[in-house]
């Protein structure tokens, strides 16, 4: 009787500490936004803000009626996309954590071949005589070391001034 | 206790313990995304009230304590290979020291006596006030650009700040000097010189570039890349251009630069005046400077030189107008956007106010546009720099030998009316040389005008030099 009160509670020590757990972990994930990510809307990308000058100047940038993030930055396979999510996510949230990453923020080698294929998924049409074939080679030309502006617009985003030709437009 | 209930108890305590740490560090992730909530919603707290007098920065610092952070480091001594001051305390090395031709070339100015290497923001005042050229009385007009001056101006012109600096450049330094500490506002640049109290935007305050930038609206000059100004021109320009209703974001941020890093006259004859009427280049300036005359209607100059006789200009620091015909500039890339890149803390972003070289900046600075390794800018950079660093040391050379001649020929009794020509070229070609060596970018902020500037420097000195070998034959 004695022993068995005994483990009775301590089973309740143990069952209340597993709820904390639990219910911290859904708060947490639930305050975190998680599943946010697990949408394809391009504001959960600048959920942390690090991606907020990318998230802006892609709005200005040509693709943005066609494209959002995951359409470039995700293979399009549902497997593949759930697997680049999650390895993405780890990095972005061990970076964005523990503050320590490269500034400003660059692509990694893997990305730019998920980029380079779905440039290719949507405009094959168009370059498969230029591209042919595999994507991964790596003397392969990447459609963005020309059109580097599509998705984000200029370098940096600056927003250069207005040239003089555009204010000979713009003013009557 | 049987061994089976032994065992079961440890497994039960280590699956606690497990339970214990997970939450822990569950726990501390939420306080960390709970922390870059609170970075990106609190901007800032404005615990204290500031207004245009408030020029203590550290009451600012209270309100905006990231800013006010950075911005005391300017305190702190960095150095590139080319300009500033890395390690004690002293002031910094002398720049005369180094190369010599630029005493030679200052014979008979101030900046002969002494001429170091800049330091940061912090210093400003200070160094001003115990430079060596103050054994030489210097105008009130210098602390425009070196104190936190704008509520004297408003004191001496009775609220009206221009009317007041119009008054200033006829007082003693050390009387202006003594009046800003005396009203307790002894600091360098400080916040309000850049910023509105009220919203925070930047804006300028400066009478002399807010004139400057007037005569350059209201002159012809192209300026691809002020199109602000463009556009005011194309207006009934019945108001006159006012940089602070007028400019853009992107060119206010090179704006509140170009209102001290710039060439000016500064001394006591007639008001600080930023040479701008003709335009921005090295020949507008010169222009505008010869045109220009003195009470007795004689011609513009900022000193004798000692040694020829000459009557020749003094660069300041034309920054604002060396980087106007650079391809940055041209690109819409701002004095900030190098200088003042901005800096992530935390879930928010800010301006860095640790104003300084971008070369120890470059992953905010350069990178963010360049997408290549920073050894690579680095490279690039050094070999900009170093070309011009021989351009300009040739031009030097120039320089001398041509004050060789005009001596030779003044020793063999040539009269001022013979070398007049050489004089005159004389007068260019320092003009040309210091364009550039007095410019804080070794080249860098437009390299292929700087490398123009510098040819054209030595083409006047050779010149010269030989107009003096001329004068010198016919003396003989």
């Amino acid at each position: 009787m004695n022993r068995r009160r005994r483990l009775s509670l301590l089973a309740v020590v143990f069952t209340v500490a597993l709820g904390i757990m639990a219910g911290t972990g859904v708060f947490t994930f639930h305050y975190g936004e998680g599943f946010s990510y697990f949408s394809k809307d391009p504001a959960a990308c600048a959920n942390c803000h690090i991606m907020q000058p990318q998230y802006d100047s892609w709005q200005k940038a040509s693709h943005h009626t066609v494209a959002t993030c995951v359409d470039c930055h995700l293979p399009h396979e549902f497997v593949a996309k759930y697997i680049a999510k999650a390895e993405n996510g780890y990095w972005h949230s061990k970076g964005f954590t523990f503050q320590d990453f490269h500034e400003p923020i660059r692509i990694r080698e893997k990305n730019v071949e998920v980029l380079q294929e779905n440039c290719l998924s949507c405009h094959q049409q168009m370059v498969h005589e230029l591209a042919p074939g595999a994507t991964k080679l790596l003397d392969e030309v990447n459609c963005i070391h020309c059109h580097a502006s599509v998705g984000h617009g200029p370098p940096g985003g600056l927003g250069g001034p207005l040239r003089e030709f555009e204010l000979e437009e713009t003013t009557p | 206790m049987t061994r089976s209930a032994l065992r079961n108890r440890l497994i039960l305590l280590v699956v606690f313990m497990l339970t214990v740490t997970v939450t822990v560090l569950v726990t501390a992730l939420l306080t960390n995304i709970q922390q870059r909530k609170a970075e990106e919603s609190l901007q800032y707290v404005r615990l204290l009230e500031v207004d245009e007098n408030t020029t203590d920065p550290e009451v600012w610092g209270v309100n905006w304590p990231a800013q006010y952070d950075l911005y005391k480091r300017t305190a702190k001594p960095t150095r590139t290979r080319f300009g500033g001051h890395g390690g004690s305390e002293a002031l910094p090395e002398s720049k005369i020291e180094k190369d010599p031709w630029l005493k030679r070339m200052f014979a008979g100015y101030a900046f002969s006596i002494d001429y170091r290497e800049r330091r940061g923001h912090a210093y400003m005042l200070v160094d001003q006030e115990q430079t060596e050229r103050h054994q030489v009385p210097q105008s009130g007009s210098c602390l425009h650009c070196h104190a936190s001056v704008m509520p004297v101006y408003r004191a001496l012109g009775d609220g009206d700040a221009m009317a007041g600096f119009e008054k200033t450049h006829a007082m003693p330094y050390e009387e202006l000097n003594d009046m800003l500490h005396d009203m307790g506002h002894g600091h360098p640049v400080s916040c309000v010189d850049c910023h509105d109290p009220d919203t925070m935007q930047i804006r300028v305050t400066r009478p002399g570039f807010i004139q400057g930038i007037r005569r350059l609206a209201a002159s012809d000059a192209p300026v691809p890349h002020l199109p602000s100004i463009d556009e005011w021109r194309e207006g009934d320009r019945e108001e006159a251009y006012d940089p602070n209703r007028d400019a853009t974001r992107g060119e206010m941020r090179s704006f509140v630069c170009g209102q001290c890093h710039v060439e000016y006259y500064c001394a006591s004859k007639f008001p600080l005046t930023f040479p701008w009427g003709n335009g921005l280049t090295v020949e507008d300036i010169e222009n505008f400077w010869n045109d220009l005359e003195f009470e007795d209607g004689s011609r513009f100059y900022d000193f004798v030189h000692k040694e020829s006789g000459a009557e020749v200009l003094k660069a300041q620091h034309p920054e604002f107008e060396l980087w106007s015909q650079g391809i940055h500039a041209r690109s819409g890339v701002s004095c900030a956007d190098c200088h003042m890149p901005y800096i992530r803390q935390g879930a928010t972003k800010i301006s860095d106010h640790w104003v300084r070289s971008p070369l120890l900046n470059v992953n905010r600075a350069c990178q963010v546009c360049h997408h290549i390794p920073e050894e690579e800018i680095q490279a690039r950079v050094a070999n900009i720099q170093s070309t011009n660093h021989e351009l300009l040391q040739k031009a030097a050379d120039a320089l001398m030998d041509q004050l060789d001649a005009i001596d030779q020929a003044r020793k063999a009794g040539a009269t001022d009316a013979e070398l007049a020509e050489a004089l005159e070229l004389q007068r260019k070609a320092q003009w040309y040389i210091d364009f550039i060596a007095s410019e804080n970018s070794m080249g860098f902020h437009a390299p292929q005008e700087a490398a123009r500037i510098l040819g054209n420097a030595a083409n006047a000195a050779r010149r010269g030099q030989v107009e003096a070998l001329k004068a010198e034959m016919k003396a003989e």
